[in-house]
């Protein structure tokens, strides 16, 4: 078994090819900018970053939400909200490096405590709750359930954190050194539209592949479990024996209902 | 559910009326927590004055994260968190109640954590109507997003360490604009703090209704 | 005869592990029965799925007319689970652990003092903090907790552990007369005094199924059983 098929190779190989031409474009092709010099080349990764994280963590607030509403709930929701989160907390991340490297750079500092940045720290830390919570729940109903919760509360949580930040960065007066962007044009333009192109290609290429190695989890516990029930009566077996020659029945009904659960367990 | 809200409430604060976890080592901790910000900022008083609001507030969601853990502790430490499930009490009620027991902790504590940073940190406190609103609206909030995220992790591995993990960006809102409330209560901000208070009321209701609608599932799945 | 619960095919999961192995098992209205068995057979699995406590992932299953796995809520109040755990709070003292029971189950205040008595409860006792009593005590606790609970399907795990031989039979005599009085009592048990003295039947368990469950065949699931007269009750009686 395994996540890849014809279509995700292709989608690989033509995500790598544009991340390629993307760094060819960014780093020789395109000219230094007038005003920003080299800096103006961040503008080839950072943006395109910062919009698949959003990408990702709006596929996992979709995710929750189609599974959370009875009439399209399914464990395809669940897998994308898993999906988009975790390519999402990478990118998050991604997008916290580039920015801290841009404003070493441009500003001087790592960090300022500017709305933006803050919220987008504090996106991450919420992904990493949610992720950890995953992870601690075994059951997938209840993993399902959990976690698409927690999600819409985190992204209610979320809008409250753009007005707070938002207030919080004014309030205090930081020098916004987010100048009004220089106009780019030719090359930087094209350079930074195929930067989403090729990144775009990266994130969905990611979350296919987490998707489906979610649902392969799901297929690998599905199809033990056949095994599994045979082992659980096989634990019995001695005592069985000698309480019970005719287990036979049983098995053959409880066979029958552990197909049954596999259909559950499949797509409902 | 109010009936049931209360029998919980009630329930949860004898328990607390006996054991005294919250007084006897809650309150003290937190009043450690502040002894402790002050050595960090190495006795400079105008800053300790400036930066009171926010370690005020850093204090109360470090006393919240354990009222919320012992709130749940309780419940599990002998099973009696089945005998919840198996009862005819609805999901809701046990929400409020519990909601409504650790508030009531953490208005006890605020009052005396208050006290502290006038003792400590030499604050003025002022612009009374602001200040006790905001302290009532974020803990009714903190209270809230507590429980529902406690009973979350009530039946799961790791829980000590889950929920502040879970918790504490959740309450990333409530500290800052509490926090900014205070500052303009006490006049060290020229910001309209009215307009933090908006922000904290959106959050305790988002909690209260989220946590009430969805408590039932969330006790159940663990 | 009326089925108080029934299982057919039942498969629980704890993880991805079978707890319940796709098990059968029939409880009668009056009737105390004993699950009989080695660690880890299923007994307590059992108990929790009869509770409404653990879903079901596959099979069947109707207690007190309800599917324990979509109507959980609507049963559970009607069920009394005595775990390995008391579900006992330390901090309050026997009374209000008792008072606070029987008000969560919407009781009338009045089955506060039978219960705590008929356990034996009295004077002084009934006022000392749950914590600080002895685990046989705690035990005792626990089970006038369910009494004032007042359910019509007990289920009791182990619930002879830590108590004196007063009070086993104390016990015993409160298990018959609930039975007498037409609830049902499915109690897991090692011990060989509750099997020979208490048991209207026993069943045996391994590897997460039940042995000899099944005393009504055929019955589809979600019609109620007919009464069988022709079926002696020496013969549905099976005390090894």
């Amino acid at each position: 078994m395994s996540s890849s098929s014809s279509l995700t190779r292709a989608l690989g190989i033509s995500a790598l090819a544009a991340v390629a031409v993307n760094a060819w474009w960014g780093l020789s092709l395109s000219p230094p900018d007038k005003v920003q010099g080299q800096l103006v080349r961040i503008l080839y990764v950072h943006p395109a970053v910062a919009t698949m994280c959003y990408a990702g963590f709006g596929l996992c607030a979709l995710g929750s939400i189609c599974w959370l509403w009875p009439r399209t709930r399914s464990p395809r929701w669940d897998r994308l909200a898993v999906a988009g989160a975790e390519v999402g907390a990478v990118f998050c991340a991604a997008t916290l490096i580039t920015g801290s490297i841009w404003g070493k750079a441009a500003w001087g500092v790592w960090w300022t405590w500017d709305a933006r940045l803050t919220l987008t720290a504090i996106l991450f830390a919420l992904s990493l709750g949610y992720l950890a919570l995953r992870r601690a729940v075994d059951n997938p109903h209840s993993r399902a359930l959990m976690s698409s919760a927690v999600a819409l509360l985190m992204a209610l949580t979320v809008v409250l954190d753009h007005y707070a930040t938002a207030w919080f960065a004014t309030l205090h007066q930081h020098t916004t050194l987010f100048k009004p962007s220089p106009s780019i044009h030719g090359w930087q333009l094209v350079t930074m539209c195929w930067s989403f192109v090729a990144l775009g290609l990266v994130f969905a290429w990611m979350v296919v592949h987490r998707y489906r190695l979610e649902a392969l989890e799901e297929r690998y516990e599905s199809e033990g479990y056949l095994v599994a029930i045979e082992a659980r009566r096989a634990e019995g077996q001695p005592v069985s024996a000698a309480a019970r020659p005719e287990t036979g029945r049983v098995l053959v009904g409880s066979a029958a209902s552990a197909e049954r659960a596999e259909a559950l367990v499949e797509d409902k | 559910m109010w009936r049931d809200a209360a029998l919980v409430a009630g329930k949860d604060l004898r328990v607390e009326g006996r054991a005294k976890v919250a007084v006897n080592q809650v309150a003290p901790y937190a009043l450690v927590v502040l002894l402790l910000f002050g050595f960090a900022f190495d006795q400079d008083r105008p800053l300790l004055v400036q930066a009171a609001p926010g370690l005020f507030w850093m204090a109360v969601l470090f006393s919240g994260l354990l009222a919320v853990q012992r709130s749940f502790s309780i419940e599990s430490a002998d099973g009696a968190i089945d005998a919840l499930r198996l009862s005819r009490l609805e999901p809701a009620g046990i929400f409020i109640g519990k909601v409504v027991a650790v508030a009531a902790q953490l208005v006890v504590l605020e009052a005396l954590l208050a006290f502290g940073v006038v003792v400590l940190f030499q604050s003025r406190l002022g612009g009374a109507g602001l200040l006790v609103a905001s302290t009532l609206v974020s803990t009714a909030g903190v209270a809230a997003a507590g429980v529902a995220y406690g009973a979350l992790c009530v039946g799961l591995r790791a829980r000590e360490t889950l929920l502040p993990l879970l918790l504490s960006p959740v309450l990333a809102p409530v500290v800052l604009a509490a926090t900014e409330a205070w500052r303009a209560a006490l006049g060290l901000s020229r910001g309209d703090g009215w307009r933090w208070l908006g922000i904290l009321a959106c959050f305790a209701a988002i909690y209260l209704a989220g946590g009430a609608i969805g408590f039932g599932a969330l006790i159940e799945e663990t | 005869m009326v089925l108080t619960a029934r299982l057919r095919s039942a498969v629980a999961l704890a993880g991805r592990y079978p707890v319940l192995a796709g098990t059968d098992l029939d409880v009668t209205a009056g009737e105390v029965l004993v699950l009989k068995g080695p660690n880890g057979a299923g007994k307590t699995s059992i108990l929790r799925v009869l509770a409404g406590l653990l879903p079901l992932s596959a099979g069947d299953a109707e207690v007190l007319g309800l599917d324990p796995t979509a109507d959980a809520r609507a049963l559970r109040p009607l069920v009394g689970l005595l775990g390995h755990q008391n579900g006992l709070y330390d901090d309050l003292t026997a009374e209000q652990n008792v008072r606070f029971v029987a008000r969560a189950a919407r009781r009338s205040p009045d089955v506060v003092p039978s219960a705590l008595e008929r356990l034996g409860f009295g004077g002084r006792l009934r006022g000392a903090p749950a914590g600080k009593l002895s685990a046989g005590q705690r035990r005792r606790l626990a089970i006038a907790c369910v009494l004032a609970k007042g359910p019509r399907l007990w289920l009791l795990d182990e619930p002879h552990a830590g108590l004196d031989v007063e009070h086993r039979e104390l016990l015993d005599d409160l298990l018959r007369e609930v039975a007498a009085g037409g609830s049902s009592v499915v109690l897991a048990s090692h011990e060989q005094h509750a099997t020979v003295r208490l048991a209207d039947r026993v069943v045996t368990m391994a590897g997460g199924l039940v042995l000899d469950g099944v005393i009504v065949a055929g019955q589809p699931p979600g019609t109620p059983a007919p009464s069988c007269p022709d079926v002696p009750r020496a013969e549905v009686t099976n005390v090894a």
